[in-house]
């Protein structure tokens, strides 16, 4: 169980019908790469977060694929368009079985 | 181990100060959130005159992905820190029953000003303290709570949040007085060679700023920045902790976090920096 | 001693000579690229891939990839030990499939990125990043 996992992301609360906006996320997570040894010599085993998600009313932004290159506390910045007001969900899946999640509400500015 | 067998070679060869490869620091103005304007350049502190130019911030000398980071809180990493030390404050802990929140309310306002006179002394302990000297007080005395480790990430979290209300706020650490006796130390800690690469801070940081010693590029090794977000760590690392990696980098003996040394060599670094911003959490290699 | 060569060079002259030795592709890259291209013909323009040339720290490198009209984007550090980075499949909401992110390498590497666009078609675009020795890193 990975722990003091904490989201953070940076969305606009509102915007016009069909905007392009700019989203930010990171998550604290120590992405242990499984090619570390600790001090008895024996391997780490990996623990990452292996997907994040972003949806806006139910319907897909982005899906991103992680691997163990994706540094600790990862980061993400992409652009997403605004039909209407809803909800940006945004999801992380731990390789534990942990999900993660955090929503923003947009209004119609 | 292999770095410093490098260097050995280096200073043998005398390669570090005649020839090694000079980069200036980076012209560049860095503002937060683009409201928070910091002084990353101004003219010599007093413990500094005739030793150095000007005093240029340790931003100055990291490359622009690096630099850009600090300049928002989002993208700057060491603020997930800050927010966990944000719960912290409000959270009650100890026999007391109180949380900071409890004394100090919001630590925008209370806090504001505080990180940019630390280390200072306390009249009533008759003592020099750092601030996280001066937290775990707090817990142990006010709030009846254990104290935390001294380069603990709970510990440099709070003191990230404390420092980074006074961001902007220009680094103004008493040298005379009470302290004076803790201040020259620090100074002759500074000064003074040590370890089987007998070398000192300045030798590095105040005689060979700018240079590349490999591939690092050499700051002035101000704490105005501190505590220090490293992408090297991927956390906030801590004054004495980075202390603690300089000196025995020199292969030297190094002193404990917490300890007198290291408090008195903090006071003296701090005071090298007056005038420049107050930039924890800051972003470094 | 492996650190004989090493002094040689720092002895010379300055911080470029402190790189790692580069790291060769490995096998399990370029098989992760034919997977993902299915064997197909790879354009040279479509996909643009930002990235330092000089990394500050290996641990966390900020790259940022564009790739107008594309569905999906693999990423791959073609020298690490495991190359896969990430792969963006970008959905109907995506404003533009442009993306930005932190990754960590091993030493002296291509970075590869691979875009697969809409109407089937792929195109690459690579970036050689140096990673740094580092110095008195503390």
């Amino acid at each position: 169980m990975a722990e003091n996992v904490r989201p953070r992301v940076k969305a606009p609360r509102q915007a016009s019908a069909g905007e392009t906006v700019t989203i930010k996320t990171l998550i604290s997570h120590p992405m242990e790469s499984g090619q570390r040894k600790d001090s008895d010599g024996n391997t780490i085993p990996r623990s990452i977060i292996h997907r994040f998600t972003c949806e806006f009313n139910g319907e897909m932004v982005v899906d991103v694929t992680m691997e163990p290159a994706i540094s600790t506390n990862p980061y993400f910045e992409f652009e997403a368009v605004v039909p209407e007001a809803g909800d940006f969900k945004f999801t992380w899946y731990d390789d534990d079985g942990d999900v993660y999640e955090d929503t923003q509400s947009v209004a119609m500015a | 181990m292999r770095i410093i067998t490098a260097i050995t070679a280096l200073l043998s060869a005398g390669a570090i100060t005649a020839g090694a490869v000079h980069a200036d620091p980076v012209e560049d103005t860095l503002v937060i959130n683009g409201e928070i304007e910091m002084t990353t350049r101004t003219e010599p502190s007093d413990a500094v005159e005739g030793k150095l130019p000007e005093l240029i911030s340790g931003w100055h000398f990291r490359g622009s992905e690096t630099r850009a980071m600090q300049a928002d809180d989002f993208d700057n990493s060491g603020m997930i820190f800050v927010e966990n030390a944000m719960d912290d404050w409000y959270t009650p802990t100890g026999d007391a029953g109180n949380s900071c929140a409890s004394c100090h309310d919001d630590p925008a306002d209370s806090m504001k000003g505080v990180r940019a006179v630390y280390p200072k002394w306390n009249e009533d302990a008759d003592e020099v303290r750092t601030l996280e000297m001066q937290v775990n007080a707090c817990r142990t005395e006010n709030m009846e709570a254990e104290p935390l480790g001294y380069t603990s990430t709970q510990l440099t979290s709070m003191v990230a949040l404390i420092s980074s209300v006074s961001r902007g706020m220009p680094v103004d650490v008493a040298t005379d007085g009470p302290v004076s006796d803790m201040w020259e130390k620090g100074e002759e800690l500074y000064y003074t060679r040590t370890g089987q690469l007998e070398l000192s801070c300045a030798n590095c940081h105040e005689d060979n700023y700018g240079r590349m010693i490999r591939a690092d590029h050499l700051s002035q090794g101000h704490i105005n920045g501190f505590p220090v977000y490293r992408l090297k760590n991927s956390k906030l690392n801590s004054v004495h902790a980075r202390f603690k990696g300089c000196v025995r980098d020199t292969r030297a003996e190094t002193f404990a976090p917490g300890s007198p040394e290291f408090v008195a060599l903090e006071l003296y670094v701090a005071s090298r920096g007056n005038g420049l911003s107050v930039e924890g959490p800051s972003v470094r290699n | 001693m492996t650190m004989t060569r090493r002094n040689v060079m720092v002895m010379g002259a300055g911080a470029f000579v402190a790189l790692g030795l580069p790291m060769q592709a490995s096998a399990a890259a370029e098989d992760a690229i034919s997977e993902f291209t299915g064997g197909a013909d790879v354009a040279s323009e479509g996909v643009t891939l930002t990235a330092p040339e000089i990394a500050e720290n290996g641990n966390t490198v900020p790259i940022e990839i564009d790739a107008p009209g594309a569905e999906a984007v693999l990423i791959l550090a073609m020298g690490n030990p495991t190359p896969g980075v990430a792969q963006f499949n970008f959905g109907p909401l995506a404003a533009s499939q442009s993306a930005s992110t932190r990754i960590r390498l091993a030493g002296t590497q291509d970075v590869v990125a691979v875009a697969r666009m809409k109407d089937g078609s792929f195109a690459q675009a690579s970036s050689n990043i140096k990673v740094t020795i580092g110095g008195c890193g503390g």
